[in-house]
């Protein structure tokens, strides 16, 4: 049986699988827009706790690793392989730097007894209420998805020591790449939605 | 067997140079094995599903207890919608027959995807099992409802977590194959094989695909936030936390009103496969059937809302909601007008798989017509929860999605298994679970209409009659299914060895031997025809 490749299906197949994403995270973006709608100056209050600095410095470095993302797959295609292992691994890297600093974010905020069912935060009115759990649930799955993104792009990493992601096929470091872009996207919005325009 | 079946075993028989064995099976990458095991499980699950709704029907069979307590009863009719929606109708046609027939009909080797296409069938069995595990821990099987609304399932004290997690897993298992569906289409048709000589069947796959990928992941990112709330206390959707209960019904339906057209447009493929071909004459208006596939995953996604009429809602959003849900019995209407005027004139040979397309046709077109009773808003209000609910759902379903399921099986039989059932069995299986399928339903409408609601335990005396009868019909439509399935079982061992094409259809999994073999083609086909073009095309068994 010959190897059947085919890498335009490779990637409809990843575009496919990169809706089901955004649908995923559609669902609670929603319910965000209708709690936004509903509770707009406890969101306000709610909002002002969380920690601007942390927040930029992580987007800052979504970015970041973004670029070396795209930069690692214009180095394979180049053919210059080692170059490519380097920026995926400093990929990944700032992928541990995003979710130490998440680590912290969230250290802070659990040791001021806010986290979801604590008592402080059933104190709260409401709309705060609410604005804490979407804080939680939204940052804690995109959290998991950066955890998959980052487990991806090492393992393209090793396929690529084990030379079975090349110059001529790497549609699986591609792939992987699309996903950590999605990962930067779904943040791109999660940052301004919670720290900038409540 | 065959003389030539040592250079080309069929895709039952072990591979030249292997042992076969379980192994070979369950971790197969062919389309085909996958296919196969799908069919099982999902016959093994129905029937599950079906002794649950027998039961059900048998408790209601006279007011009072009959059989079962009531915490029994909510936890059975739970168990009957989640096997029956999760692991039986959802996955049906396309990971069964879908599976096994998309690649032969489109002239590929196989799915783009084929290892995907195995840890799909690994999901399916995990969430399966699942459910089967929060029957059993825990405190309790789950008694909210396959619906899992909440404030409910949010504090009972059963096993909702479990089951949940399974609904979340079966969600995965099916956006898989439904994108590898639509990769497939798109890039594995053999030469000649345009979009417009496309089998309908595989168009209907193609907008079910679109629909599973589009819809499946609002439904998992549901149960997660009923995970959350039970387990975690996040609270979304509880009031006292500042959540909405309405959101959740809202964000539900986004999947699972789509959910039924994952249901029934691969039921319509079928029906549209069956009918031309024992009609003898091309399919009336090809475009439009392979076109309202489409509009029906389109226009089927924005009309959630209509199961929410007296939830809560805006007049405004009662009345879109309400019209765009008439909009979608245009497409629906297309096709029985068309499978109708494909009949009309044609040289009909009245065989097993026609006649359960018939029975779609007939169940389809009641359970479409009270689908507007329930869509326009004003009888809804009067309607809403009531057992008319429950005897149009089980039409569409059951009727629909469950004949058209049977009609593949009797029409693919010959082809999978390379023999063929007993016709004359096999019409009279038909014949007894039609008529017993309307006794056990139709009565509904009527008490329904009445005002006995939906999932009650217990009823008023004037609803007894009704129930009575419909009770009646489930003995009759049990005893038509189990002949039909003990038909067909003896058909594999010992029915009558047939050829590659014992219909006479013209599209091309007939031109492989029956079963076929690993490999589908000896070499990649060139379409030079369509699908439906019987020049020439003589039966041969």
């Amino acid at each position: 049986m010959h190897e059947h490749r085919d890498y335009e299906g490779a990637k409809i197949g990843m575009w496919l699988f990169l809706f089901t994403e955004v649908l995923l995270f559609g669902g609670l973006f929603l319910l965000y827009a209708v709690y936004l709608h509903r509770y707009p100056a406890e969101f306000h209050a709610a909002g002002k706790d969380l920690s601007r600095i942390f927040g930029t410095a992580n987007t800052i470095v979504l970015i970041t690793s973004s670029l070396f993302m795209a930069l690692a797959i214009s180095a394979l295609q180049r053919g210059k392989v080692l170059l490519s292992q380097r920026l995926v691994l400093l990929t990944v890297a700032l992928a541990g730097v995003f979710l130490v600093n998440k680590f912290f974010e969230w250290s802070a905020k659990i040791s001021h007894g806010i986290y979801p069912d604590s008592p402080a935060l059933l104190k709260l009115p409401p709309g705060e209420m609410v604005f804490f759990n979407l804080y939680y649930l939204m940052t804690g799955l995109h959290g998991i998805h950066v955890i998959i993104g980052g487990a991806v792009l090492l393992y393209g990493w090793h396929l690529m020591r084990a030379g079975r992601v090349t110059p001529e096929h790497f549609v699986f470091l591609e792939n992987g790449g699309l996903y950590w872009h999605l990962v930067d996207l779904v943040w791109i919005y999660l940052f301004p939605l919670f720290y900038l325009v409540v | 067997m065959s003389a030539d079946a040592h250079d080309h075993p069929n895709f039952f028989q072990p591979q030249p140079g292997t042992k076969g064995g379980i192994a070979s099976w369950i971790f197969s990458t062919d389309h085909k094995r996958i296919g196969m095991l799908y069919l099982y499980c999902i016959v093994a699950m129905f029937l599950v599903g079906l002794t649950l709704g027998f039961l059900i029907r048998l408790e209601l069979i006279a007011p009072g207890r009959t059989i079962m307590g009531p915490q029994t009863y909510n936890a059975l009719f739970t168990l009957h919608g989640v096997v029956m929606i999760f692991l039986v109708v959802i996955p049906s046609i396309p990971a069964a027959f879908g599976n096994i027939f998309l690649p032969i009909q489109i002239g590929a080797e196989d799915v783009s995807f084929p290892r995907l296409n195995i840890f799909s069938w690994w999901l399916y069995v995990t969430g399966a099992v699942l459910a089967v595990v929060s029957l059993v821990t825990g405190k309790g099987a789950p008694d909210t409802g396959w619906t899992f609304y909440v404030p409910f399932s949010a504090v009972t004290t059963t096993n909702v977590d479990v089951a949940v997690v399974a609904v979340f897993i079966l969600g995965f298992s099916s956006i898989l194959t439904g994108l590898n569906f639509i990769t497939t289409l798109h890039r594995l048709r053999a030469p000649g094989m345009t979009w417009t000589r496309l089998p309908l069947f595989c168009w209907s796959l193609y907008a079910t695909g679109w629909i599973q990928v589009l819809a499946t992941p609002v439904l998992g990112i549901t149960v997660l936030l009923i995970f959350a709330e039970r387990v975690l206390g996040v609270g979304l959707f509880d009031p006292s936390r500042g959540g909405d209960p309405i959101l959740y019904q809202h964000l539900f339906w986004i999947y699972s009103h789509p959910a039924v057209y994952i249901m029934i447009l691969p039921a319509m493929g079928v029906i549209s496969e069956i009918l031309p071909v024992f009609a003898r004459k091309p399919i009336f208006g090809y475009k439009m059937i392979a076109f309202s596939s489409l509009a029906i995953a389109f226009a089927g996604s924005l009309v959630w809302a209509h199961h929410m009429f007296v939830s809560g809602m805006s007049d405004t959003a009662v009345m879109v909601f309400s019209f765009l849900t008439f909009v979608v019995a245009i497409p629906s209407a297309i096709k029985v007008f068309n499978w109708v005027s494909t009949l009309y004139k044609g040289s009909i040979r009245v065989e097993p798989p026609l006649w359960y397309a018939l029975a779609f046709i007939f169940l389809f077109s009641i359970g479409g017509l009270t689908g507007l009773v329930l869509g326009s808003a004003g009888t809804d209000v009067h309607v809403h929860d009531t057992y008319f609910v429950v005897a149009h759902f089980h039409y569409v379903i059951f009727g629909g999605l469950g004949f058209g399921l049977f009609g593949a099986m009797h029409y693919w039989f010959p082809k999978v298994y390379g023999r063929m059932y007993d016709k004359r069995i096999a019409n009279w299986s038909c014949l007894i679970a039609f008529v017993g399928f309307n006794i056990l339903y139709f009565p509904m409408f009527i008490i329904g209409l009445q005002g006995m609601p939906r999932r009650y335990y217990d009823y008023l005396p004037k609803y007894a009659e009704g129930h009575f009868i419909s009770t009646m019909g489930s003995w009759v439509l049990a005893a038509g299914l189990l002949l039909m399935f003990w038909n067909l079982w003896r058909g594999i061992r010992h029915g009558k060895p047939v050829g590659r094409n014992p219909w006479g259809a013209a599209t091309l999994e007939w031109m492989v031997p029956s079963p076929p073999p690993h490999h589908n083609f000896d070499a990649e086909p060139v379409v030079t025809h369509g699908p439906y073009d019987y020049t020439g095309v003589k039966p041969d068994a």
